[in-house]
Formats: C-alpha cells, sequence, structure tokens
C-alpha cells in the first residue's frame, strides 16, 4: 500500500489552523475566561466597596518555595484554585433526570468556543493570517454556531427534570431567539455599507478608512461616513443590547435569575458540569465582546501601527520587524475585548434585572422594530451620499 | 380606605431608559474610582492587621491562670468554677500541698486544671465566682489547634497565659 495520498493532504494548512486553533482557544481565551471571573468578582467587589478575593497567591510553595506568590494585585490564584475546587468536587447527578441529555448541555455549552474560529484576532504573523477559518461567510457563521448555544440551556432545563431549570430553560430560549432577530438585523447595516460577510476583509477595510465607529483616517474622514455613523450607532447600541441578552448578562440574565429561579437552567448541576455552563456563559462574553469589536472597533487595528506585513501606520515604525507588529495588532485584539468585558462587568453590577415581560416588550416592540427600520434609514443614507 | 396611587409622568428622557442607565453607570464608577485610589474605608485585613489594640477594657478573650507577686498560685482549687461552667469546660485534680513546701499553709492547689476550649463559651462566669482571684478572662481571641487534644489548655499553658496579677484579692481588700 502506498501513502501517496499524504502528500495530497496539505499539512501546512493543517499545521497552522491547529497551531492557530490551540493558540486562540487554550493560550488566550480559556486563561481569558478564568481571569475574566476573577475580575468580574474583583470589579464588583470595588463597585460594592468591597475588596474582593485578594489572597490566593500562585502556588509556589507546592515547589518548594517558601510563600506562595503574590503579584501586584493578590488573589490572581483565584481561578487556579476556583478550578481545582471544581475539579475535585463530587459529581452529583440527581435521580430522575434524563441522563444523555443531562450530560450533552454541559457540552454544548461550551459551543460558544466554535465561533472564535470565524474572528480575525490579529493581522498577520510571518505571512499567515490571524484567523482560523478565513471564509466568506464569516458573519453567518458566527450567528449559526451563537445559534446553537441555546441549546444546552434549553436541554439542561429539560433534562434535570426540576421544576426551576425547566422554568429557566423555557425563558432562556424565548428569550435567545427574541434576541437573535435584533441582533441579526442590527449588523445589516454593517453589510450594506461594506458589501461582504468576510471578517477579516471587513477589519481590513476598518483598518484602512477608519473604524465604523471612529472614521478618522483614509476615506473615513468625509461627511459621506460621518452621516453614517447615525445608522452605525443605532445599530450598535442594538446590537450591545441583543449581545447582553443572548450572553444571559444582566439585566438580562432571566434564565438563572436567582431571586426566581434558584439558579435556573444550571440547578441540579455540579462540579465540573457546572463548571462549563460557567465557562460558556464567559466564552460567549468574549466572543460578543470580539465581535463588537471586530464590527464596531477596528478588530486588531490600531492607529498609527502598521500590520504584520509591514503596510500602514506611521513610515518610520516599518523600520522593525513586521512580525513585531503581529504580535501588536494580536495584542491590541484582545486588549479591545477585554476593555468590552470590563463594561459588561460594569453594566452587569450597575443595572438591576428586568421583569421577563419588560425584557420581551423592550425586544419585540423596540430593538426588532428599531433594527428594521434601521435598515431603511441606512439605505436612505448610502443612496443620497453615494458613499459605497 | 382604598386609594389610588398616581403613577408619575415620565418625560420623554426617562422613558427612553439610556441616560438614566448612563446615570447608574456614572454612579457605580465613581465608587469603583473611589476603592481604586484607596479612598474607601474597607474592612480590617485580619491576619495582616489585627484589632488587639482596639479591643474594649471589658472584652472577654479566653480564661486564664495567674499567680500572685510571690509566684504563688492564686488557686486554691475551691472548683468552684468547675460547678458554675455552663458548658462544663473546666476540669480541675486538686491535690494537698505537701507539708514542706513554702506555701503549705494554704493547703490545697490545683494538680492539673484543663479548661477545654471548644466548650468555652467565655461567659466569665468562672471569673466572677472565683473568691481568690485566681481565673481571669484575658485577651487572648485566636485560639486554635489541629487536634481536639491542643485545643484543651493544660496547667501549665493557663499560667503561661495568665501571668503575674500583684494586688490584693477582693475579699481582703477593704475598699471592697
Amino acid at each position: 500500500m502506498t501513502l501517496a495520498f499524504l502528500d495530497s493532504i496539505p499539512w501546512e494548512m493543517i499545521f497552522w489552523a491547529a497551531g492557530k486553533a490551540i493558540f486562540v482557544i487554550f493560550l488566550v481565551v480559556l486563561p481569558l475566561v478564568s481571569y475574566t471571573v476573577y475580575a468580574e468578582r474583583r470589579v464588583s467587589a470595588a463597585i460594592q466597596d468591597r475588596v474582593g478575593p485578594n489572597r490566593t497567591g500562585f502556588p509556589t510553595s507546592l515547589l518548594g518555595f517558601k510563600k506562595d506568590l503574590q503579584l501586584f494585585l493578590g488573589g490572581l490564584g483565584q481561578p487556579i484554585a476556583d478550578a481545582m475546587k471544581f475539579i475535585l468536587k463530587e459529581d452529583f447527578t440527581p435521580g430522575g433526570v434524563k441522563h444523555f441529555y443531562f450530560w450533552l448541555a454541559p457540552c454544548l455549552a461550551m459551543l460558544p468556543l466554535v465561533s472564535l474560529a470565524f474572528i480575525p484576532f490579529g493581522s498577520s504573523l510571518f505571512g499567515e493570517k490571524m484567523v482560523i477559518a478565513d471564509v466568506n461567510v464569516g458573519v453567518l457563521g458566527i450567528f449559526a454556531v451563537t445559534g446553537c448555544s441555546v441549546y444546552a440551556i434549553v436541554l439542561a432545563g429539560w433534562a434535570s427534570n426540576s421544576k426551576y431549570p425547566f422554568l429557566g430553560g423555557i425563558r432562556s430560549s424565548s428569550q435567545m431567539i427574541s434576541y437573535e432577530l435584533s441582533m441579526g438585523l442590527s449588523i445589516i447595516p454593517i453589510l450594506m455599507l461594506f458589501g461582504s460577510m468576510n471578517l477579516s476583509d471587513l477589519v481590513q477595510y476598518q483598518a484602512d478608512n477608519g473604524w465604523l465607529l471612529l472614521p478618522l483616517w483614509g476615506n473615513g474622514w468625509s461627511w459621506e461616513r460621518w452621516a453614517m455613523l447615525v445608522p452605525l450607532g443605532i445599530s450598535f447600541i442594538i446590537f450591545m443590547i441583543s449581545v447582553f441578552a443572548e450572553t444571559n448578562r444582566l439585566p438580562f440574565d432571566m434564565p438563572e435569575s436567582e431571586t426566581e429561579l434558584v439558579a435556573g437552567y444550571h440547578t441540579e448541576y455540579s462540579s465540573m458540569k457546572f463548571a462549563l455552563f460557567f465557562l460558556g456563559e464567559y466564552a460567549a462574553m468574549i466572543v460578543g465582546s470580539a465581535l463588537m469589536v471586530v464590527f464596531f472597533f477596528g478588530g486588531w487595528h490600531l492607529p498609527l501601527i502598521p500590520d504584520g506585513n509591514g503596510n500602514g501606520g506611521l513610515s518610520f515604525l516599518s523600520a522593525i520587524p513586521s512580525w513585531v507588529w503581529g504580535i501588536v495588532n494580536i495584542t491590541a485584539f484582545f486588549g479591545k475585548v477585554a476593555l468590552i468585558l470590563v463594561f459588561f462587568i460594569w453594566v452587569r453590577w450597575t443595572l438591576p434585572r428586568f421583569r421577563f415581560d419588560q425584557l420581551m416588550k423592550l425586544g419585540w416592540l423596540y430593538l426588532f422594530e428599531i433594527a428594521l427600520a434601521n435598515i431603511f434609514l441606512t439605505a436612505a443614507v448610502l443612496a443620497l451620499t453615494n458613499s459605497k | 380606605m382604598a386609594y389610588v396611587v398616581q403613577r408619575p409622568e415620565l418625560t420623554f428622557k426617562e422613558k427612553a431608559y439610556l441616560p438614566s442607565i448612563l446615570n447608574g453607570l456614572k454612579i457605580t464608577f465613581g465608587h469603583f474610582k473611589k476603592m481604586i485610589k484607596g479612598e474607601t474605608k474597607v474592612t480590617m485585613q485580619y491576619p495582616e492587621e489585627k484589632w488587639d489594640s482596639q479591643l474594649p477594657e471589658h472584652y472577654r478573650g479566653a480564661p486564664t491562670l495567674v499567680r500572685d507577686e510571690h509566684n504563688r498560685e492564686r488557686c486554691v482549687a475551691c472548683q468552684l468554677c468547675e460547678f458554675i461552667c455552663p458548658p462544663r469546660a473546666i476540669t480541675i485534680k486538686p491535690m494537698e500541698i505537701p507539708a514542706d513546701d513554702k506555701f503549705a499553709k494554704v493547703e490545697k492547689r490545683p494538680a492539673e486544671f484543663d479548661i477545654d476550649m471548644i466548650r468555652c463559651i467565655y461567659c466569665g462566669m468562672c471569673e466572677e465566682v472565683c473568691p481568690e482571684q485566681a481565673i481571669y478572662l484575658r485577651k487572648d481571641y485566636a485560639i486554635n489547634g489541629l487536634t481536639r487534644a491542643e485545643m484543651v489548655h493544660n496547667k501549665a499553658k493557663l499560667y503561661e497565659l495568665g501571668g503575674v496579677f500583684a494586688g490584693l484579692v477582693h475579699k481582703w481588700n477593704p475598699e471592697k
């Protein structure tokens, strides 16, 4: 038997794709998830005039050092300790659950991570584009994958065989389906302006012509683009509110509202299965923030900084090897994501929870209509200014 | 009597909701900034800062035994504290003071004096009942151990914590 088919496999492509996937998921996003949880606790504490977790260091005493390593803030080892706690806890399955779906739901909860594949997290490094799947239907792909994440909650609610998770699952299914509509519609003005669904091209366009919400360079400095800010601003606000609802964050955390539903859909889960829901929620937050960055805040682009091929930016900066700028771009992207995550947290500790009928009213009677009207507004602005 | 609560008339700004959200964000950010700048008064960081210096005069900590200025054990093993102790934390085994001892005329002293600090409720009844003022509640509050046995304070430990207490016992004190 010959191994000729080995030659037909694009090894280099597989190597890059796997490398990028491992980098994004395991080296960036999962640590980002756990440190978002930590940031959530510290920021919420500061907002509520408390101190928050500032004790746990990195467990260097296990390696034979005298004390645990405390870095500048203190408590930075907390996510590690939390993870250990979740792994070591008893995984209790209550009686009467539907076992297959009960196990399937937490696996599906990590689905938002898949949609990271479509997000361009950097310009390019050593000539390789920093996006795992550079496809022309990136926007659709993301919506397809995030649309599936409702199944985790619905299945968890139904399979738990308990009334609080059931109510949480029902609430979440209606909420997520309602807000997906306005979320999708709010993106359409961008697609109309840009005319393609390829996310890395969208970011490149913003790098050349100004971020969608900050058109200050390239041909962005024109009154046509500034007129576009009106519909784009509206679609940004709608998109942001929908992301809050899609990720079940306060003020829309109806599916797990503690005061009414104990813990909602994950009431009956314990140990690592619960942790997966928990991580999934924060991963969804990260995906949402990444989308906001890609659509509205120029993705990996920073003003005056060249991209990974040394193009653009201040001319004297091009003397420095371009891979440095590739790394700067990646850092800039995740820095922007982190800023938006802090905003998520800030909003969470500011606003009280909506009532469920208010949530539905807001989604169906206001956001949906405004997003729909916004499309026509965009079309009108585009037609009047010929800015396409 | 039933009465109608007037619904407030909302202005457009209030109905639009977003301005009030911004207001709320401003308030929480104010708290955040104050905390970051260290202006917020927060709880005591316990193991580093302790409140020993701020304990009130009447604070009741761990019960201890004291000696007098002649290094004599004040306790005469009358066992009143053992009998009064509500959770029965105190166990005393009395002994006769041998005739050749310097304090032989006192006649009795505890051979063993155990206070189980798991049981002790810091009520201070032992201090109140003691006719010799031999047992005092001091200000030690952080009492810990890894085993139950470690949590029992024996006589040596109690004297170590108590130290010396000079002056007349109340019952001989003319001023009392």
